[in-house]
């Protein structure tokens, strides 16, 4: 019993000792370490959709080209080294690399870029994401067993090395698309050793027998713990990838992620809560970043409702939002939204419904609706409990003309079935673009497109969407997308309300880590420079 | 003695059934399905999906398919948004972590729950009752997802060896040990004082005292046995429900454990993580009250 003490002092001083941080260790080795909010829900980069996926697969897959460290419009050359288009942007030909390897040493070859085209599109399969493909030629009716020959999508190897595709039309935005996952080739030898090319859940890409051809490989992987990626010796420019290894960490809770970053636990997180972001700005702004995100966020009204079925009545509820007020108060590091594209250097989206609360007023009282007058209480959906924004849009509406909207809440799930089967009347919504280009946008916004869900439908919409399909000529295409946007938001099916911002914590150890607009950041370009210690 | 274990294992195995047949058809009544995505799936690619689990059968022909698997193969099924996952696995693998940190906090929750309560009831109306009864009131009242952050901060941002969250160090256990242990060291505490003074105040206790029978030893040989019977009845659930994981402890620590399935697996319309769920947390509870009975019929005579 007198020894209490001492063991107690011991253990107070094991605990106490001063120790190298999780980070310090890491920059030490070479290791990122990287918050990723959740558990894969596979590495088979044919299956997965998500962001935190896409993440993993970065690491671990290489298409044809890859996205520049810095610039987000720029393609640099991938597991291609040549990617040329003809003059009409429809056939384009990749030269592969003769020293591309998969992680097994096995050679990449265009037959494995042809047979991870062929089984994405295999309706057996099942792929989610498989639409990404359908700008190849034929690969549409493919997909959906109109057709049952691969030979009729535009698919052809020339050579081991060498093979050609055409799209569907002139695509000269195909490098950007091509950055997205569902492109990345799939190593054939492995999936049919484990399965057959249609077959769901084939385990070839379980961790333990995960072949990549990207510049990690897998080392080890516990569910709901970690994923850890390490060098993949036989990456075709190896010798050039600074960092040994990336660790993705799958932390749920965005004020868990803030704490570990501060205890030294994490190089990079993946979000920061509004309120963590007041905090660092005082505390520690260095490693706080705030960057732009190509995403939006938007109410959509449910146009097969009334009084949403009068366009002046759309118009009035939008005008009534002051965007500015909402960006500065409610949102952090966002910006307000007139259009539903969010600009990039190549577009300046056009300039749909700004705050004119008199105007509005005006709109309110033609559609039948003086001073919000007879207007019918309608619910306002949202799957955030604790989102402040739909209150502070809800006393707008109160306050400029006088409509009164309730505010329902449902979980997610429950909240992603009211807006899909159109059983709402106005509902928060927010899209992330799959790729840099209006394309990705405005599609969603044609007749019978899945994403929808407002019940809008417009011919002349439709026919300036279809028209930039067939043109070749890069600004002349961008001007058809921008005048079909235009007659989106005069229409106002919709609300844009901001685009979204990025705010999250980085390392000061971090180099080589610039914004980029889809947060894609290629980890063979990241370095880690050990920090001098900070005195106290 | 036979007879009562044989009736309590049967009335658990109705019980399970009962249970698993209620959540078959409970999940399927949630307004959305494992399919409802942010980006809606196309419906040819729905079509297929369903195929590959079942899901396009009618409700009848999926749960008696599903009762087959499970009692013929113990085959829980698979996870319909993760590929090929089994729930099996799920379980297999976040149960170790969950059983660790719940042996770690249920140790935590006797040594301080236990003494606190008998020194509150032997010290009757003292200072020491006072901190006792305090201390079990704020662990009542204060819930983890307070305690958690607290400690996280204070304890895991001071010292460098205690990581504020995470499963990967050797020290990682204590927080969300504490954290857990803690609340249910209240309810210990509160329920053996109870327990305690009901039993001081027992004539047989008077009678040790008058033969002269020193203080500590009538509370360890005569009072502990039958005070603690209200808290080894709640030990029981108890434990099962912390080696079932917490949700709350997990997400604040970052633990690999059982309790954040429980929350995602019914957000996502995981149907069959969380009928697998349901029934391993059915059967912990079943065997955990089990296992109560019988220490409660080996520490009362009367109950023989």
């Amino acid at each position: 019993m007198q020894r209490l003490p001492l063991i107690l002092s011991a253990c107070l001083l094991l605990v106490c000792c001063d120790k190298e941080t999780q980070v310090e260790k890491a920059t030490r080795e070479g290791i990122l370490l990287i918050g990723n909010t959740a558990d894969p829900k596979s590495f088979d980069p044919q299956v997965v959709t998500g962001v935190l996926e896409s993440n993993i697969n970065r690491a671990l897959f290489e298409g044809l080209v890859n996205s520049h460290p810095s610039e987000d419009l720029t393609a640099i050359p991938g597991a291609a080294e040549e990617f040329t288009p003809d003059e009409t942007y429809t056939v384009w030909t990749a030269k592969l690399r003769t020293n591309a390897k998969w992680s097994d040493g096995a050679p990449l070859t265009a037959e494995d870029f042809a047979f991870a085209y062929e089984r994405i599109l295999t309706p057996d399969l099942g792929a989610k994401y498989a639409e990404m493909l359908y700008f190849l030629k034929g690969a549409e009716d493919f997909n959906k067993g109109k057709s049952k020959d691969f030979t009729s999508v535009g698919i052809k190897i020339i050579d081991p090395h060498q093979f050609t595709i055409t799209l569907r039309g002139p695509t000269p935005y195909f490098r950007e698309v091509l950055k997205h996952p569902t492109w990345n080739p799939v190593p054939k030898h492995m999936v049919l050793k484990f399965g057959k090319i249609g077959q769901i859940a084939n385990s070839w890409s379980k961790p333990h027998r995960l072949v990549s051809n990207g510049p990690y490989r897998m080392k080890s992987y516990r569910r709901n713990d970690h994923i850890e990626v390490e060098r993949n010796p036989h990456y075709w420019n190896a010798k050039n990838v600074k960092l040994n290894g990336v660790r993705f960490l799958p932390i749920s809770n965005s004020y868990t992620e803030s704490r570990m970053f501060r205890d030294g636990q994490l190089h990079v997180t993946y979000t920061a809560a509004p309120d963590v972001v007041d905090y660092m700005k005082k505390h520690d702004p260095v490693s706080l970043r705030q960057e732009p995100y190509l995403g939006t966020d938007f109410y959509r009204f449910n146009n097969t409702r009334k009084p949403f079925k009068d366009v002046r009545v759309r118009r009035a509820l939008s005008m009534a939002i002051d965007r500015d007020a909402l960006c500065k108060s409610v949102y952090r590091g966002y910006e307000p939204a007139y259009a539903i594209t969010p600009p990039t250097d190549e577009y300046t989206p056009p300039r749909g419904v700004f705050f004119d609360p008199e105007q509005a007023r005006k709109l309110l009282a033609e559609a039948g609706y003086p001073g919000g007058k007879g207007f019918p209480r309608m619910k306002l959906l949202t799957s955030n409990r604790e989102a402040t924004q739909p209150v502070a849009v809800q006393a707008m509406w109160s306050k400029e003309i006088g409509v009164e909207v309730e505010i329902e809440f449902k979980e997610w799930t429950a909240y992603l079935l009211a807006t899909q089967t159109l059983d709402y009347d106005i509902a928060f919504g927010g899209w992330i673009g799959d790729f840099i280009d209006p394309l990705t946008f405005l599609e969603m916004w044609s007749p019978g497109n899945g994403n929808n869900n407002t019940g809008w439908d417009n011919q002349d919409f439709v026919d300036k969407l279809n028209q930039s399909f067939q043109s070749t000529d890069p600004a002349a295409r961008y001007d058809l997308l921008k005048e079909a946007e235009s007659i989106m938001l005069s229409e106002a099916p919709i609300a844009p309300i901001a685009y979204r911002g990025k705010n999250y914590l980085l390392h000061p150890s971090v180099k080589g880590w610039y914004p980029l607009l889809l947060d894609g950041h290629p980890y063979d370009s990241i370095e880690l420079v050990p920090q001098p210690p900070k005195r106290e | 003695m036979l007879r009562l274990i044989t009736s309590r294992i049967f009335q658990g195995l109705l019980t399970l059934f009962v249970l698993v047949t209620l959540t078959f058809f409970l999940v399927r009544m949630m307004p959305g399905s494992p399919y409802t995505e942010e980006k809606a799936i196309p419906a040819h690619i729905l079509e297929r999906m369903k195929a590959y689990t079942g899901l396009d059968k009618p409700l009848p022909f999926q749960y008696a398919r599903y009762m087959k698997n499970l009692v013929f193969q113990q085959d829980f099924g698979e996870l319909i948004r993760k590929d090929g996952v089994k729930v099996s696995e799920v379980i297999s693998d976040a149960f170790p972590v969950s059983l660790a940190l719940g042996l770690a906090s249920m140790g935590i929750a006797l040594l301080v729950g236990i003494p606190a309560g008998v020194i509150a009831a032997v010290r009757k109306n003292t200072p020491a009752d006072f901190s006792c009864l305090a201390f079990a009131m704020v662990g009542i009242c204060l819930p983890s997802f307070v305690i958690g952050p607290l400690l996280a901060v204070s304890a895991g941002l001071y010292f460098n060896s205690l990581n504020v969250a995470g499963w990967s160090s050797p020290t990682d256990w204590i927080m969300p040990a504490v954290t857990l242990g803690m609340i249910n060291a209240a309810y210990l505490a509160r329920l053996s004082r109870g327990g305690m003074l009901d039993v001081l105040n027992q004539d047989y206790i008077r009678t040790a005292k008058a033969k002269g029978v020193p203080g500590a030893r009538i509370i360890i040989r005569h009072a502990l046995r039958g005070g603690l019977i209200p808290a080894i009845a709640f030990i029981g659930p108890a434990f099962a429900g912390m080696i079932s994981g917490s949700f709350v402890i997990e997400t604040i620590f970052q633990i690999p454990g059982m309790g954040q399935h429980f929350v995602n697996a019914a957000n996502d319309r995981e149907f069959f993580l969380i009928q697998g769920l349901v029934l391993f947390y059915g059967f912990l509870i079943v065997a955990a009250n089990l296992l109560a009975d019988l220490a409660q019929v080996a520490i009362n005579p009367r109950m023989r």
